[in-house]
Parts: C-alpha cells; sequence; structure tokens
C-alpha cells in the first residue's frame, strides 16, 4: 500500500514537473521527521594524525575501489580523491601542529544534491549523501557545484564512478556507526544525532573556554552539515573553508528556478499577443500600399 | 474497395521510390579531394581514434581534466559556446513569425539548420564528454527527475528545443523528399512549434548560465554574478545572429550557385538589418555587464591582472563590436558589420570560456589547459557539422527556397520593375 502511494506521489511529482518545467522548490526537502539526522563531531583538539579512520575507511569501502595509502608524512596537503573519501592532514598553527580529517560534509541541503539533474546524488533521511551508480549521467555538475569540492570522478575509467564520503549509510541502516569514527582510537571522533554532537559541541568549548574556538564549524556553514568541527585555532588555519556563508548552496539557484514556470506561461502569451499585433499591422500596411500603387 | 486495393501498391512504390531516392542523394557531389575535404576528413579519422581511447580507458587519457576542473574544453567550447552561437535560430523566428519582419524571411530555413545542426553536434559533444552517457536518458525517463536541479532544467528545454527546431525545419525536408502532403502538415506546425521554441531557447540559453549559480566562490568574482542567466541569455541574442552574419558571407562565396535570386538580393539588407538589432544587444549587455559590476562593488578588482582581462573582454570583444555594428549599420558599409560579427563571436567565446574555464578557480595551483586531443576532437567535431551543414545545403531547398513570403516577392518584384 504504501509503495504504491509513494509510486504515485513520484508520478504525480514527476508529471507536474515535465508539464509546468520545474517545481517550485530549489531545496532538497528536509529530512524526515520519522528519523532523526545524525552527525559526527570532529574534535581536532584530540587528534593525533593516526590515520586510522583513513586505514578503516578504505578497508570498509574497498568495493568502492578505495586505497590506504602507507607512505604520508604530512609534509604536503593532501586532498581527497576518487581513492580515498577521507584525509587526514597535519597544519602548522598558532598553537603548534593541528591534525584535521577531511572528507565530505553531508550538507543539511547539499550543493552536489540540488544539482544532480537524475537524483543520482541524495541526502538520505539519516543524513548521509549518498551516490547511486545506475542513475549518474556523469556530468560532474556535483563537482563544479559542491564549495567543499569533494565529489571526485574516476578519469581513468571506462566505466567512471563518482566517489566521495557516504557517511557509510550502509553500516548506519544495520545500526552501526561509520567506520571512521568505530576505528577512532583517541576520541577526536563521535558520532549520534547532529543536535546532539552539537549540543556536545557547546558543551566542550563552554567547559574549557580557553581551549576552543568559539565556533562550531559546521553549524550554520553553507546552511549547516552534518559534520561538525571544533579546533583551538581559527578554522581557515585547519584547511577548512571559511568563504562559503551560511546561506545553504541550493537557495542560490532558487530565484532562476522559480522564475521558470512564469516564463513559461508568460513569454508564450506574450509572443502570442505581439504576432497577432504586428500582422494587423503588416496587413494594414500592405493594404495601404496596394492603395497607393493603385492610385 | 477498389481504392483501397489500389493504395497499398502505391505506397509501396512510393517508398520504393523514397529508398531510391534518399541512396542516391546520400552520395557524395562534386570534386571529393579538395583540400578542405582532405584535411578535415584527416581531421575526423584522428578524431575516432582519440575517442576510442577515450571510451576503453577514461576521460583521462585524452583530457587534462582534473578533480579540480571538471569541465574543460567540450563543455566550455562545445557545449556553451556552441549553444549560444546557435541562438540565431530562436532569434530569427522571433523576428520573422512573431514580429513579421518579412525581408528576414529569405534565410530563416538556413538559420534554422544552423540551430539545429548546433544543438545536435552540442549535444553530441556532451555525449563525449558524460562519464555515464549510457545514463543520459535518466532524467528524461524518469530514473530520476533531479527538479531542483539547473541542469535538469538545461536538458529538458534543450531536447524540447531541438525537436522544435526540427519541426521547423522539417518542411523543408518534405520538399525534398516530394512528399507535399507531410509538406503542408508539417508548415501548419511551424507557429507553434516557433513559439514554444523561443520560450525553451530563452530558458535553456540562460539556463547554462545558470549552472555556475551554485559555482560562488570559484568562479571569479568579475564573472560571477547572479545575473549570470540573464547575461547568457542576452548574449546568445547577439552571438546567434553574429554567426548568421558570417555564415550568410561564407555561403555566399561556398554555395554560390545554390542561392537563390531573392536571397542574393536581400543579401546586403539582411546584414545591414542583422547588424543593427547586434548593435542594441550589444549596448544592452554591455550596460548590463556595467550594472553588475557597479551593483556588486566589484571595481576595485579591476585593477588586478585579471580585472585586465575582464576589461578586454567587455570593452574589446562587446563594446568595440557594439559600436562597428552601428557604424556599419548608419554608413551602410557590409563590411564592417561582418568585421563586428566575427568581433562579437570571439567575445563569446571569450566569455563562456572564461566562465567555464579561465575566471574559474583562477587561483588553483595547476591550471587546466585543454590538451591537443581536446582540441583535436573539438576541430573535428565542427569538421564534421560542416560536412552535414553542406550535405543538407547542398540537396534540400535552403538557400533557394520557393515558399519566400509572397509579401516579400511582391515588393522586390515591384521595385525590380520599378528599375526596369
Ligand atoms: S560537502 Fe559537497 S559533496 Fe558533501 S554533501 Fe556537501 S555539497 Fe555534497
Ligand atoms: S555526475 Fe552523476 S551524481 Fe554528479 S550531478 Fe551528474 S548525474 Fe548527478
Amino acid at each position: 500500500m504504501i509503495d504504491r502511494r509513494e509510486l504515485l506521489k513520484t508520478l504525480c511529482v514527476a508529471g507536474g514537473a515535465a508539464v509546468v518545467g520545474k517545481n517550485l522548490s530549489a531545496e532538497q526537502p528536509a529530512a524526515g521527521p520519522a528519523r532523526e539526522a545524525m552527525g559526527v563531531l570532529v574534535d581536532t583538539t584530540k587528534c593525533i594524525g593516526c590515520r586510522m579512520c583513513e586505514f578503516s575507511c578504505a578497508d570498509a569501502h574497498k568495493d568502492a575501489g578505495l586505497e590506504f595509502p602507507e607512505d604520508v608524512d604530512f609534509t604536503a596537503e593532501r586532498a581527497t580523491s576518487e581513492k580515498q573519501w577521507t584525509v587526514v592532514n597535519r597544519y602548522e598553527t598558532d598553537r603548534g601542529q593541528v591534525y584535521a580529517k577531511k572528507q565530505c560534509l553531508h550538507c543539511l541541503q547539499p550543493a552536489c544534491a540540488s544539482a544532480c539533474l537524475t537524483r543520482a546524488m541524495h541526502k538520505t533521511p539519516a543524513g548521509p549523501v549518498a551516490w547511486t551508480a545506475n542513475k549518474c549521467m556523469g556530468c560532474r555538475f556535483c563537482m563544479v557545484s559542491c564549495p567543499f569540492d569533494m565529489p571526485k570522478f574516476e578519469y581513468d575509467s571506462a566505466v567512471p564512478r563518482i566517489q566521495k564520503c557516504v557517511l557509510c549509510w550502509e553500516r548506519l541502516e544495520e545500526g552501526k556507526q561509520p567506520a571512521c569514527v568505530e576505528s577512532c582510537p583517541s576520541g577526536a571522533l563521535s558520532f549520534g544525532p547532529r543536535a546532539e554532537r552539537l549540543e556536545e559541541a557547546r558543551r566542550r568549548i563552554y567547559a574549557e573556554p580557553d581551549k576552543y574556538v568559539h565556533h562550531v564549524y559546521g553549524e550554520h556553514e553553507a546552511g549547516g552539515t552534518s559534520w561538525l568541527y571544533l579546533a583551538s585555532v581559527p578554522f581557515e588555519q585547519i584547511g577548512l573553508p571559511t568563504d562559503v556563508g551560511d546561506e545553504p548552496y541550493p537557495a542560490l539557484t532558487r530565484e532562476f528556478l522559480y522564475s521558470v514556470p512564469f516564463v513559461e506561461i508568460l513569454v508564450p502569451t506574450f509572443l502570442l499577443a505581439l504576432s497577432a499585433a504586428t500582422k494587423r499591422e503588416k496587413d494594414r500596411e500592405a493594404a495601404e500600399a496596394n492603395a497607393e500603387g493603385e492610385v | 474497395m477498389d481504392a483501397t486495393v489500389g493504395r497499398i501498391p502505391r505506397a509501396g512504390n512510393e517508398a520504393r521510390r523514397l529508398g531510391q531516392f534518399i541512396l542516391q542523394e546520400l552520395k557524395p557531389r562534386g570534386k571529393v579531394l579538395t583540400p578542405f575535404n582532405v584535411i578535415s576528413g584527416a581531421l575526423i579519422v584522428v578524431a575516432a581514434v582519440l575517442l576510442a581511447i577515450r571510451f576503453l580507458k577514461g576521460l583521462g587519457a585524452i583530457t587534462n581534466l582534473s578533480q579540480d576542473f571538471p569541465w574543460g574544453l567540450w563543455i566550455g567550447y562545445d557545449v556553451m559556446t556552441g549553444v549560444a552561437i546557435a541562438g540565431g535560430g530562436y532569434v530569427l523566428t522571433f523576428m520573422v513569425y512573431v514580429l513579421h519582419l518579412e525581408r528576414y524571411h529569405p534565410i530563416i530555413r538556413v538559420t534554422v539548420l544552423n540551430a539545429f545542426l548546433g544543438y545536435v553536434f552540442a549535444a553530441g559533444s556532451l555525449l563525449l564528454d558524460l562519464g555515464r552517457p549510457w545514463n543520459i536518458m535518466n532524467p528524461m525517463i524518469g530514473n530520476g527527475f533531479g527538479v531542483s536541479s539547473v541542469l535538469f532544467l538545461v536538458a529538458w528545454h534543450f531536447f524540447l528545443y531541438a525537436l522544435m527546431a526540427l519541426v521547423e525545419f522539417s518542411p523543408a525536408a518534405a520538399e525534398w523528399l516530394g512528399l507535399e502532403r507531410i509538406r503542408r502538415v508539417l508548415k501548419g506546425m511551424t507557429f507553434a512549434a516557433v513559439v514554444l521554441g523561443i520560450t525553451l531557447a530563452l530558458l535553456h540559453q540562460a539556463g547554462l548560465g545558470g549552472l555556475f549559480l551554485m559555482a560562488k566562490g570559484k568562479l571569479h568574482p568579475l564573472w560571477y554574478t547572479e545575473f549570470i542567466p540573464v547575461l547568457f541569455f542576452v548574449s546568445s541574442v547577439f552571438a546567434g545572429l553574429s554567426l548568421v552574419i558570417v555564415e550568410g558571407f561564407i555561403s555566399r562565396k561556398v554555395f554560390a550557385p545554390r542561392l537563390g535570386w531573392t536571397l542574393r538580393r536581400t543579401h546586403e539588407d539582411v546584414t545591414l538589418g542583422l547588424g543593427r538589432v547586434c548593435a542594441g544587444t550589444l549596448f544592452a549587455y554591455f550596460f548590463l555587464m556595467v550594472v553588475t559590476l557597479l551593483h556588486g562593488q566589484k571595481w576595485a578588482y579591476l585593477a588586478t591582472p585579471m580585472g585586465a582581462w575582464f576589461l578586454l573582454e567587455i570593452v574589446g570583444f562587446v563594446a568595440v563590436p557594439a559600436v562597428l555594428f552601428a557604424q556599419g549599420y548608419r554608413t551602410r558599409n557590409v563590411k564592417t558589420v561582418q568585421a563586428a560579427a566575427l568581433m562579437a563571436l570571439a567575445g563569446v567565446l571569450l566569455n563562456r570560456l572564461n566562465v567555464a574555464i579561465i575566471a574559474y578557480k583562477p587561483l588553483a595551483a595547476v591550471h587546466y589547459v585543454p590538451s591537443w586531443m581536446e582540441v583535436e576532437v573539438t576541430l573535428a567535431i565542427i569538421a564534421a557539422e560542416i560536412w552535414v551543414f553542406r550535405w543538407v545545403v547542398n540537396r534540400m531547398p535552403v538557400l533557394d527556397f520557393a515558399e519566400v513570403a509572397p509579401k516579400v516577392e511582391l515588393a522586390v518584384r515591384r521595385t525590380g520593375a520599378a528599375a526596369a
């Protein structure tokens, strides 16, 4: 029954979209109330740079072709890649060396998912932003849109995939924690409902106000992210972009998408009226020309 | 009874006649081993080899695309620029069928043909660029309606517009095949196709710009503006018409024997008239550029190297051709208008490459530069498009079609009579 209702709903939305053009909402629907959206808190003050998270990630996602590079000496900043969904970097900061893990932040209103024209990239109610192979056409618009440059593409494959952290959504469905969180020996990573993780982050700042910068990165950035960061130094010093703003990225396209149905209705109407008007004009001119010709 | 019995063999005969005719028409005409054919043929053969490698080994094998630069020349030129300069189709149908500017009727078919081919080849290039092209129909068949995506909007409007352009051109094909009854039906659909086509074209031209709305922070602030869809739309108007002007110039030389006398006769007037429209839209575009610059308070960037590059684009390739177009129109100098059209085309190319590539992540450590293989494939695609264009123009009534609007004919005849 539920399936049929779902199907009907989808069909209506799809039909409406095809007829009117687009739907009226640029944003992805917020996570349903049925399931609490999960999140991860990264406390960079606790990270010891052991790279266990990298290791366990590569191990948990062997099927996706991930690899764990052994020889990393932290001299150069590394970016995630199509073979590594997460990387730990070391930063020289005002307060000494700080290690910070990076991966897709699983935005609450993800740019990548709103960019995806097939919904291959999509936000799941539980929080993870996941990717579906049989939908993706490989246009790489998600890569252009993500403010954190997280989706990566397999340029060396004839059947390329979009690769990025999927927040172990399959493990989550089994009631497990993300692989990286489970393997973290220092307590730098902690998993739970996002709201609760946010509370915990605030609590740590209140408890040790001198230790932390008084800001939880990800609370508002790009409209809020599922991953939250605490640090002892300003976030730009540990490689997190601080110029993304607080507005959700899909909102940037909202006005344009809103205007589409109006254009689709008003322009043809206008064209018809204009055509009728100029035709009348032309006919009159022709008649006058003929009359003159006869004179 | 008799009638039905008789009709079936007749239909069979008709099909056979059509089949033979088409086979006959498929053969090349004229000299085959011309320098152009040899060079373009070689380009296409090399491209075929490169594309085989691309489909076997992945995009990385022949392109310089990277994780930081997911879109390169094939998107920046083949799709973004290709679609902009195919804009002549919807602008001219607007002028002829909506504004009833009959004077432009003689070039309507060649322009629509150009637009249609422009779209087909842009879509073809896109297929080469897509990582998983076998899924391209997904947003159409509903294996995921990404209705919140600007690209979804572009895909649908692009696809439907190409269909409309085909409908607009189809009477020419029917005439070529000698299918009078079908021609009349198709002709009857033209106006509806035009009205829908203009709307669809307007939206996907703007939508191509809209793709960069979420690239905030990646696109240099001088090019990033929330008005980018409007800028893309307006620039497609003069880009499309400029291509019509340049194509008219070339066709007159290359297809001289195919040229109808109306077209030959009105060539100068048409070029000048289009030049005037280009001048107007270019001035409007320049004005919009300046307004967005002031509105975003971005003038401080003008004093940087990227600022100089930006000024080169909007002064050298927008303001200058605008003045040239106006000048050419005023002094009735066709050469000036044609030169302006070339500059305006260069300007649109520059703009699309700037937005998609050059001013995209200007601070990146390793900036994308296309590989020679990407350039080669692009040239081959252009060559292939010219081949198809030439094939159609040499066979179908495109440059010399009979159904010139009676009013033009009348007007021309009248002046002709007066002259005689
Ligand atoms: S960080 Fe990028 S890839 Fe991850 S959810 Fe946000 S927009 Fe998508
Ligand atoms: S590359 Fe795939 S996942 Fe990314 S936007 Fe395109 S279709 Fe969606």
